[in-house]
């Protein structure tokens, strides 16, 4: 760029600063010649560095100077040789030191490790006597005392001490607020050679417009004006804008493909009596599945109410005899007590069974989906959340089959982003046959399990719909997809509401 | 669901074929088990719950073998009567009242085999016998006891033995309290009159089921040969199943199986029977159910590969599978052979009309009028805490109470939003100013009239968090919500405890209260730890959205 075009951009502030800049090398100089505040200053030598006229280095410089101790020392000289002076006037029993040479407790006692360390004192029966070592010491300067004094001449940095500096600083940096390291920072710059000839050059009018305001507009003064030029390349500030948290884009996502696929929402509620969470679902009320260790129950309010007769005698009577079709059921007695615990819904089937409850035969062919929130009463970590999301399909057509359902879940996979879905045996009470649905992670190369699907078993159809037809239904895991389409590796962080994570984090853009 | 550690030279001897590690990676998920890892000499499986025959080393190699082609087929076990009874005294009826036993002899036990027996004896015990509750099974070397064997049940005060690994004998409720076993199951028995003992011809104790053997009689070694077996239960048919599972199991290993009489008061049971059981095999609707057009020759050839025999249009379903209750069983068992990879998945015409759930298009309109102007939103978790939800907020709101909550911080359902942000911003103390955020969520609150107790709504809470927050800010954010919704509200001067006095409002949209709106108390702030002004408003969306779907 050339250095007219240069000048003719350059803000007020720069204005201010460039004519300095040739008697100055830091930041700190330019805000004494300028008289502009440091954020101003620093602005100002940024967008010149922007306009490549000059390089800013910052530099971190370090100083060892004498601290509160340090400088008490300085004056007293050090608690070791005020010590050792004492000692080597009478002869003294430990505790009687601390008041004949002015130190505190703690302060002897560093003394008399130290001083004993250097062979320079002896300890006979509780007195303390200078050695040889001790006497000829007091005669000469120690190592320590000389660099207290260059100390107190400025500091020093770390980089320039003497070998014989270092050893007292090693001391020194042990024991008690003798010494401190300050840490400055200093902003220098360099002027590059668009910088140099920039400050040979005259700033002219300084009266270029800035901003065009709505009085230029109105009295036509815009006309006779010269507007600075913007460097237009700049990088800006970034704005925050509102946003959908990136769950609920995902589940949103989710919920739109189902209803392209003609399936209709589910409503329901997460607080669930155990009839319609498990028994409805023919899961036998000994199934480990609902043992206190997996299941969120109620404390308050405990239990809920059964729905009417008919629907519970029929579940009942599927459990304990398989009902009136050619089935063996689970033969045990039923006991409706336990069905009437309350419970956190432990999977969206809850909605599928009381869906199929609530259906009417002429509304046949129907399909109907949820996504949402299911609860595990366990310990939280990367992997393992008390709440996870689940999208759930029911498909209850009497032509249904087996291949139906694994076209809808592949079809569903697809638009989620996984071409490659793979179908397992698996097994759930209330399917058969089950299936487990793992998708291909193209990047890791590897396969994802996400959960299940398979045909209600007649057992739960018969009580619900009142037929054996093949009701397709699927309930896997959401979390794990939307893990890896946002690149969250702890389950935990789909939920920490980091507001600098909502911020920044990519928009779902499926 | 129960691991299994299946060794590799064992299991290939058994199912008579060598398979490379790949082959194995590939077939063992298809015939319905997790594969943990194939290993250097080791398989690990994780085994469904439906499935306790495969839960032994050799059950697994059976189902495997015949899976892959190599023994297909229903196996065959023979059972000899050994003439031996069982007498089964009424009394055991109201502790435990079923047993099915068998004897079973020329075993060659060495340490490996009996580390498979334990394994066998344990995963059925918490699996199948759903920790020893449902069913409990023993061993006991034939060699130590004397038949016939009574099973009987009697005053623990009155019972003395010494239990297994034991070093005196002890009266069976102290094994209650002092033997490790004792300590572990004892609440299956706890408070009964009287507990279920077998014992031998000479009165000598077997075992305390679902508890413990005894020591003397009841502790298989290596030069056991021939071993009495019971399972014990409270239903005839799972103890039956149970009991044919472990004999076939020992039978694969090469050993005879013995029935024995039981003599139950209401007459003669033979056991074990490993007869098969007959199911007329419904081709038209296996085929219709899963999609396909077998011929019954087609399906037959199927199921031999899952272990099944056929004749003549009856399926023979072996005596040790627990989970056939229904021809869908049979399906499944069907489309395994065939296998899941083999279905072309299809995508019926069926016409169908999508609709997303009417108050979830209302709640996305809301988030998205509130993106519009610049909030950000948050998704926190249901559960939470009391201290959360009242104390640090100055309220006292009855709360739905989990049951033995893992985590104690997450241990009540939210009866309010306001809270749940409030945590956010405590949590964001750190991140830059605005922080001006929003959040739809379930709430919950006690209400007998519901099915459960709890009636659970659609709310929405803003929280505008900065220096520059006031009532007026917060106002404008719900005028410009209602005004976007087209809604007509009024707000009136209240108090409420989390808010500060004077600065606080009811809002209600054609006379039913739908929101509080004001700025957070400053005490409040001091207990949430936030240093900085917050006005905020909650509103409730089912209410609102009921109004606005009447009009």
């Amino acid at each position: 760029m050339d250095v007219e075009k240069i000048v003719a951009s350059l803000h007020p502030l720069e204005r201010k600063v460039v004519p300095v800049l040739k008697e100055c090398g830091t930041l700190k100089e330019v805000i004494e010649k300028t008289g502009l505040c440091e954020a101003e200053a620093m602005r100002a030598l940024q967008w010149l560095e922007n306009k490549e006229a000059l390089k800013i280095i910052s530099e971190v410089k370090e100083l060892i100077q004498l601290n509160s101790n340090g400088k008490e020392y300085l004056k007293k000289g050090l608690p070791e040789r005020r010590f050792l002076e004492t000692v080597s006037k009478q002869l003294l029993p430990i505790r009687k030191i601390g008041t004949a040479s002015g130190l505190n407790e703690e302060e002897v006692t560093v003394c008399l490790g130290l001083l004993k360390s250097k062979a320079a004192i002896a300890i006979d029966n509780g007195i303390v006597e200078v050695t040889k070592i001790g006497q000829e010491a007091l005669k000469k300067e120690w190592l320590e005392e000389a660099f207290l004094k260059r100390l107190s001449a400025g500091g020093v940095a770390p980089t320039a001490l003497t070998p014989e500096e270092q050893f007292a600083y090693d001391i020194f940096k042990k024991r008690k607020d003798i010494i401190k390291t300050d840490v400055e920072k200093i902003k220098r710059f360099e002027l590059t050679d668009i910088g140099k000839s920039l400050t040979e050059t005259e700033m002219g009018d300084l009266e270029t417009a800035d901003r065009l305001t709505p009085e230029m507009l109105k009295d036509g003064s815009w006309k006779d004006k010269t507007f600075r030029r913007y460097d237009v390349t700049i990088n800006v500030p970034k704005v925050n804008r509102g946003k959908r948290h990136f769950v609920n884009q995902a589940t949103d996502y989710a919920k739109q493909v189902w209803v392209e696929l003609g399936f209709k929402e589910m409503e329901g509620t997460h607080v669930n009596t155990c009839f319609w969470n498990f028994d409805a679902l023919f899961t036998a009320q000994d199934h480990p599945v609902r043992d206190m260790q997996d299941t969120f129950y109620l404390k308050s309010p405990k239990e809920g109410k059964l729905p009417d007769n008919t629907v519970v005698n029929g579940v009942k009577s599927m459990h304990e005899k398989g009902g009136n079709i050619e089935s063996t059921g689970w033969q045990y007695a039923w006991n409706g007590d336990v069905a009437k615990k309350n419970v956190l819904r432990t999977h969206t089937t809850v909605l599928s069974a009381k869906t199929l409850a609530a259906l009417k035969k002429e509304d046949w062919p129907a399909k109907y989906f949820a996504v949402g929130r299911c609860f595990r009463n366990e310990a939280m970590d990367w992997c393992h959340l008390f709440e996870f999301n689940q999208f759930e399909g029911i498909v209850v057509d009497p032509e249904s089959n087996f291949r139906n359902l694994l076209g809808y879940l592949k079809l569903f996979m697809n638009k989620l982003g996984f071409p490659k879905a793979r179908f397992r045996p698996a097994y759930f009470p209330y399917t058969e046959p089950s299936v487990e649905i793992d998708v291909y992670h193209p990047t890791h190369e590897k396969w994802v399990e996400l959960g299940g699907a398979g045909i209600f078993r007649p057992e739960v159809t018969v009580p619900l719909l009142g037929e054996t037809i093949p009701v397709l239904a699927w309930g896997p895991g959401f979390d794990r997809i939307m893990m890896e389409y946002y690149g969250v590796t702890d389950l935990r962080d789909l939920y920490k509401n980091d507001l600098k994570q909502l911020r920044t984090m990519k928009q779902w853009m499926r | 669901m129960p691991s299994v550690k299946l060794n590799k030279q064992v299991f290939s001897n058994l199912v008579g074929k060598e398979l490379s590690d790949e082959e194995l990676s590939e077939q063992i998920p298809m015939i319905g088990t997790d594969l943990e890892n194939v290993g250097e000499t080791e398989i690990d499986v994780e085994v469904f719950p439906n499935r306790p025959d495969m839960l032994s080393e050799q059950g697994f190699a059976r189902a495997f073998s015949a899976f892959i082609g190599e023994k297909i087929g229903l196996r065959t076990y023979t059972v000899k009567p050994s003439g031996s009874k069982v007498i089964i005294d009424p009394s055991v009826a109201a502790v435990r009242p079923y047993t099915a036993c068998a004897l079973v002899k020329n075993l060659k036990f060495d340490d490996e085999k009996i580390r498979e027996v334990i394994q066998i004896q344990e995963k059925l015990h918490v699996t199948f016998g759903r920790n020893r509750k449902k069913l409990a099974i023993g061993l006991y070397p034939l060699e130590k006891i004397k038949l016939p064997i009574k099973y009987f049940a009697e005053d623990p005060n009155k019972v003395k033995f010494q239990p297994l690994e034991s070093e005196q004998e002890m009266s069976a409720i102290q094994i209650l309290s002092k033997h490790p076993a004792g300590r572990d199951y004892g609440h299956l028995l706890e408070g009964k009159d009287k507990f279920p003992f077998f014992s031998d011809a000479d009165g000598a104790i077997l075992s305390m089921p679902p508890i413990i053997n005894s020591h003397r009689t009841g502790k298989i070694g290596k030069d056991t040969t021939e071993v009495f077996i019971e399972c014990s239960g409270f239903d005839l048919n799972t103890c039956n199943i149970c009991l044919n599972i472990i004999v076939t199991a020992l039978a694969d290993m090469g050993a005879d199986i013995y029935s024995m009489e039981l003599e139950y008061s209401e007459g003669k049971k033979i056991t074990p029977d490993l007869d098969a059981r007959r199911i007329k095999l419904d081709v038209p609707f296996i085929n219709r159910w899963l999609g396909l057009e077998l011929t019954e020759d087609q399906m037959s050839e199927l199921l031999a590969k899952m272990g099944y025999g056929f004749d003549s249009g009856f399926v023979l379903v072996p005596a040790y599978r627990a989970d056939i209750l229904h021809m869908v069983d049979i399906a499944e068992d069907a489309a395994i052979a065939y296998g899941y990879e083999n279905f072309e998945p299809e995508i019926p015409n069926v016409a169908t009309i999508g609709e997303e759930a009417p108050i979830e298009v209302f709640r996305r309109r809301i988030a998205d009028i509130l993106v519009g102007i610049g909030l950000l939103e948050t998704n926190t978790y249901n559960l939470t805490n009391a201290e959360d939800q009242n104390t640090k907020m100055g309220v006292d709101i009855k709360l739905a109470e989990l049951e033995s909550a893992v985590n104690t911080d997450y241990n009540v359902l939210r009866a309010w939003m306001i809270p749940s942000l409030m945590k956010v911003l405590q949590d964001n103390k750190s991140n830059e100013y605005p922080q001006n955020i929003f959040e739809t969520g379930t709430c919950f609150k006690l209400d007998e009239t519901t099915e459960t107790g709890v009636n659970e709504f659609l709310r929405v809470a803003v929280t505008l968090c900065g220096a520059e927050v006031d009532f007026t800010r917060i106002k404008q954010v719900l005028d410009c919500l209602f005004d976007a919704a087209s809604v007509e509200y009024e707000s009136r001067e209240t108090e409420h405890p989390s808010f500060i006095s004077g600065r606080v409002a009811r809002i209600s949209v054609a006379g039913i209260d739908v929101a509080y709106i004001g700025e957070v108390n400053p005490q409040v702030l001091e207990d949430w730890g936030v240093e900085m002004p917050v006005a905020a408003f909650e509103l409730n969306l089912t209410e609102l959205y009921k109004h606005l779907k009447i009009n």
